[in-house]
């Protein structure tokens, strides 16, 4: 049963429905806040992705120069690296999201991520649509990463 | 009341030096009754990662836009917006903002939409700030309210729609966009999403000065003699000249519309706001593609 007014945390991982959870959890305003911690919290980039965007994807939807790196390990399971500006705070607060949400899940799993799952954090009023498409891009660069990842894999 | 005029001497070249104000000039000024000091960006948590002490955040996609409609804030949600903000009617504010003052010259636009009689831009932005090593904070200020009357919008000077631009096909027009929007290979801004427009190129007559042609290195304005080499010398452009400028939404060329206007002195130049993803995706208007702007259709033989 879709739940109207609330949060729609169906069909997420329940570190998923956590994070669309705390969104909910606080007003409008707040929801900025938050997604700022996440801009604040993301990790830096390993040593050997430091300094080597080529070595990484350019989210091509974002409006900031934003580079992602799906890595899958031996037991399927996906190590999330994000680079982004300090001065693209909200491009980062996504890429924050995304990481703590997917990292540590299997390639299965972050295939399985709803297509809707940044909409559903209630950023829409205080972000705007368009803003928010950057975030569904890295999502689909994510999952794009681990379909190749799983494909070369088969042909090995 | 409105403080006094920044008297710099690069500002004092420019047809309207008291529309802009200089960091140094601001930061002497700071927290003085009378002002505000404004953040806009293009990024909407910018100004919460620490912002010009005393500050506050105009988001343009939330605050100036109306949420229904394609269209601005009308005359009492502009009112309660600059109560919200703690501006009155004779406020000197001072808007600043990143990528060298685009988003902040857009709000410039509107609050001119609404004529609040002192608004400035703050020469290089938010870039300039930082580099020079200027203090900023988090801290949010809570202004008290006030009594910003209601002023109804104006659009006639300062802003074209669809039609004034079908009227005006064979006028002087400027196309601010990059030039692979402007000659059609591209719909959008290089590294920009894709905002959903059907066709390429740009309006007939209209020729490119790509915005960021008006910006110095250190972002600030180039200086006036600069300016007239680009719009009046190169492009032909006279003060007197009725121009339209457009982008892709409307907020490049504000800042262009900021640099005839403000910097020249051109006396009439509106912008077209709808820009171009409203006219590639309208039914039947003409487009030119190419590096050339492109011949006008004669009127009526649409």
């Amino acid at each position: 049963m879709v739940n109207l007014t609330g949060p729609d945390t169906e069909g997420l991982s329940p570190k998923l429905a956590e994070i669309v959870e705390e969104f909910h959890a606080v007003s409008e305003r707040d929801r900025l806040k938050l997604l700022l911690e996440y801009s604040d919290g993301l990790p830096p980039l390993p040593a050997h992705l430091e300094g080597h965007p080529e070595l990484m994807e350019q989210v091509e939807e974002c409006q900031s120069p934003v580079f992602v790196s799906v890595e899958l390990d031996g037991e399927d399971r996906a190590h999330l690296h994000f680079s982004a500006p300090q001065e693209a705070p909200t491009t980062r607060g996504f890429a924050g999201v995304l990481r703590e949400g997917l990292h540590g899940m299997s390639g299965k799993e972050v295939l399985d991520v709803p297509e809707d799952f940044c909409a559903r954090l209630g950023l829409m009023q205080a972000i705007s649509p368009l803003r928010l498409r950057g975030m569904t891009g890295m999502l689909g660069r994510v999952k794009r990463q681990v379909r190749a990842a799983h494909a070369a894999a088969q042909v090995q | 009341m409105a403080l006094p005029h920044d008297p710099d001497p690069k500002l004092a070249e420019y047809a309207h030096p008291e529309r802009l104000v200089t960091t140094g000039w601001l930061a002497e000024r700071l927290g003085t009754p009378g002002l505000v000091v404004v953040e806009s960006d293009e990024d909407v948590l910018l100004y919460d990662t620490g912002h010009i002490p005393g500050s506050v955040k105009v988001d343009w996609h939330t605050e100036l836009n109306d949420t229904v409609t394609r269209d601005y804030l009308d005359g009492a949600g502009f009112a309660r917006l600059m109560s919200a903000k703690g501006i009155g009617r004779d406020t000197t504010v001072v808007i600043y903002g990143d990528k060298n003052n685009w988003w902040a010259a857009y709000a410039l636009w509107v609050f001119t939409l609404f004529g609040h009689p002192d608004v400035r831009l703050l020469d290089g932005g938010r870039t300039k700030w930082i580099e020079e090593g200027r203090e900023l904070t988090r801290d949010v200020p809570q202004p008290g309210p006030t009594d910003y009357p209601v002023v109804e919008r104006d659009d006639s000077a300062i802003r074209a729609f669809k039609d004034d631009v079908l009227t005006h096909l064979g006028g002087a027009m400027v196309d601010v966009r990059s030039p692979q929007e402007y000659t059609g290979e591209r719909t959008h801004m290089p590294d920009y999403p894709q905002e959903g427009t059907l066709r390429g190129g740009h309006i007939p007559g209209a020729q490119s000065v790509p915005w960021a042609r008006a910006a110095a290195e250190d972002g600030t304005f180039k200086p006036r003699a600069e300016l007239e080499a680009i719009y009046q010398q190169e492009k032909g452009l006279s003060p007197d000249d009725d121009v339209i400028a457009y982008c892709r939404i409307g907020e490049r060329s504000s800042h262009t519309w900021f640099v005839l206007t403000h910097l020249l002195g051109f006396s009439k130049v509106r912008n077209y706001d709808g820009s171009w993803t409203e006219w590639g995706n309208t039914v039947r208007v003409p487009i030119a593609v190419g590096e050339e702007p492109g011949t006008v259709p004669a009127k009526g033989g649409k």
